[in-house]
């Protein structure tokens, strides 16, 4: 088997038996990635912007050499770069600031495929608002399909909020097509990339995109940071939705004046050492190389794809996934039945319904099991996960539960 | 394999597939309580009927894991006929064992006992909880 030149970079892995299936919830965090965010704890420690001694200009240019960093990553220009928490309120910021200026004229498309996060923000405009909500009908599979995203598209579309890479079924979104065509309307189009920013080349220009929004902790870096994408002229024309410190330029009694986006979003001290982590993330990302990731993780998914799929009593509910996730079910066994015998093994992976109840319900099923894989993952791992699953069919049946 | 054959015991599988006391009924005498774990989807609703300080009958529905559905099941078994208060003392007492607590292990918890083997899987908890739990909500609401 070949050997995996990553591994050795991630601390986790000192516990060698831990066979870790999960990175579609988070990923782990490289060496590099912990050192820097210590080396802001340990030696700088202070709040950026506002000091004028050392440490807070060191911390102040790392804060915003990220800001750069994470620019060139997706190919826009640093004003476009938001700093929030995550994903998740990324895409709140969106909703709550631009999607409040919708009426009940107004449509709002999105999915079943979409994440919690993704759905839920426009839903809640949807109600608010009065604004329509529109999903895209899936196909067979459950895929978002070009056709089916016409026949929904109208004159009255203001918003399409459509996730990148789904996190269940890990397909991609004809976005090359989408995004045009909701302009062709006047409408705007918001991008959950959570799962697409560790995976795959993301460029705003040539997509197009309106708006989109990833967490740093699903690409390698710390938790408690994620990235709003918004181009210029939207962000310029948003109101902020966090008021406080630093994000004004000007404050009177009745009236006050915000600074030019993106620091008009970035209200209070943020979580800097996280931010200046993901600086490290996306280093190693660029020096690994995305699409070497992409085709370490997807040869891996598809060797235990294989295997898993020949195995009496597995029901597998993406076969023809686009990415690095698998979700499937032992037959007759809820998965936290059957995650608690993967834990046994030291298999870690995912039962529930991922945040993703709309596509679980599309499923008709109650929740399953989500295996997904990164690049320190190796085929030695996928064998684990098919031997698991293996021996897991045989204990259920044997104590049991019906086959 | 030791901790998971312990946990899937013969009892537990028993009353898993072939549950007691399953189905509501649409009497109004009985106090529902409904309770969901959103993070993992159990969905267990309890009927008690209380006539004098007894618990005269137990219903349960919902679905979930087969820890979930089965310890409805052995909940209903081992709370009928008891008084409210017995029955309160035998539920406080088994929340105390799953969630590894310090219990008292001269109460009598029947079939119940056989849950100990929770114990060992802190993620399983709310599944062997959530039946009780919401029979606990039902003492509090009517009887």
């Amino acid at each position: 088997m070949e050997k995996n030149l990553y591994r050795s970079d991630f601390p986790q892995f000192q516990d060698k038996t831990f066979v870790y299936l999960d990175s579609a919830a988070s990923a782990l965090k490289p060496q590099s990635v912990i050192d820097s965010v210590n080396h802001y704890y340990h030696d700088l420690s202070v709040n950026i912007h506002r000091g004028i001694y050392d440490e807070a200009y060191e911390a102040t240019r790392l804060y915003e050499e990220t800001r750069e960093m994470v620019a060139s990553f997706i190919n826009a220009s640093p004003e476009e770069i938001v700093f929030t928490r995550g994903a998740t309120s990324a895409l709140n910021l969106v909703a709550l600031s631009y999607g409040m200026n919708l009426t009940s004229e107004d449509e709002i498309i999105t999915s079943e495929l979409e994440h919690h996060s993704s759905v839920l923000p426009w839903q809640a405009v949807a109600n608010k608002t009065k604004a329509k909500l529109v999903y895209i009908p899936l196909d067979s599979e459950g895929r978002i399909t070009v056709e089916a995203f016409k026949s929904v598209l109208t004159k009255k579309t203001k918003i399409v909020a459509i996730t990148y890479v789904s996190n269940v079924m890990g397909y991609i979104s004809p976005l090359d097509e989408i995004i045009p065509l909701a302009h062709q309307f006047g409408a705007r189009v918001v991008v959950d990339a959570a799962q697409a920013a560790p995976h795959l080349k993301i460029d705003v220009k040539r997509l197009d995109v309106d708006f989109l929004a990833f967490s740093g902790h699903k690409m390698l870096g710390p938790t408690g940071v994620g990235v709003l994408f918004g181009k210029q002229e939207l962000l310029n024309s948003m109101e902020p939705i966090e008021l406080g410190g630093e994000m004004n330029e000007e404050v009177g009694k009745f009236q006050s004046v915000w600074k030019d986006a993106p620091y008009k979003f970035e209200a209070g001290t943020m979580p800097i050492a996280s931010i200046i982590g993901l600086a490290k993330a996306i280093e190693y990302l660029k020096n690994v190389n995305l699409e070497e990731i992409e085709n370490h993780t997807k040869r891996i998914r598809n060797y235990a794809y294989q295997q898993l799929k020949k195995i009496d009593g597995i029901v597998i509910y993406n076969p023809t996934s686009d990415s690095s996730i698998i979700a499937f079910n032992i037959k007759n066994v809820h998965p936290h039945d059957a995650a608690s015998y993967f834990a046994e093994k030291k298999v870690a992976l995912r039962a529930g319904h991922h945040c993703a109840q709309l596509i679980i319900k599309w499923l008709q099923i109650e929740a399953c099991l989500r295996a997904s894989f990164y690049l320190y993952n190796t085929f030695e791992d996928a064998d684990q996960l098919v031997q698991t699953a293996k021996a897991a069919v045989k204990f259920f049946r044997s104590v049991g539960f019906e086959g | 394999m030791e901790k998971l054959d312990n946990l899937y015991r013969e009892i537990i599988m028993e009353h898993y597939k072939n549950p007691r006391n399953k189905g509501l009924i649409d009497d109004p005498s009985y106090v529902t309580v409904h309770i969901k774990n959103p993070s993992c989807g159990d969905d267990i609703t309890v009927q008690s009927k209380f006539v004098n300080g007894i618990v005269k009958d137990c219903r349960h529905d919902g679905h979930g894991c087969s820890i979930c559905c089965s310890s409805a099941s052995v909940m209903t078994e081992t709370v009928i006929d008891k008084t409210t208060e017995e029955a309160n003392k035998i539920a406080d007492n088994y929340l105390l064992m799953v969630t590894n607590k310090s219990f008292d292990e001269t109460i009598d918890l029947e079939e119940a006992a056989v849950y100990s083997g929770v114990r060992q899987f802190p993620a399983r908890v709310k599944c062997a909880s959530i039946a009780w739990q919401a029979f606990v909500e039902t003492l509090k609401k009517g009887a």
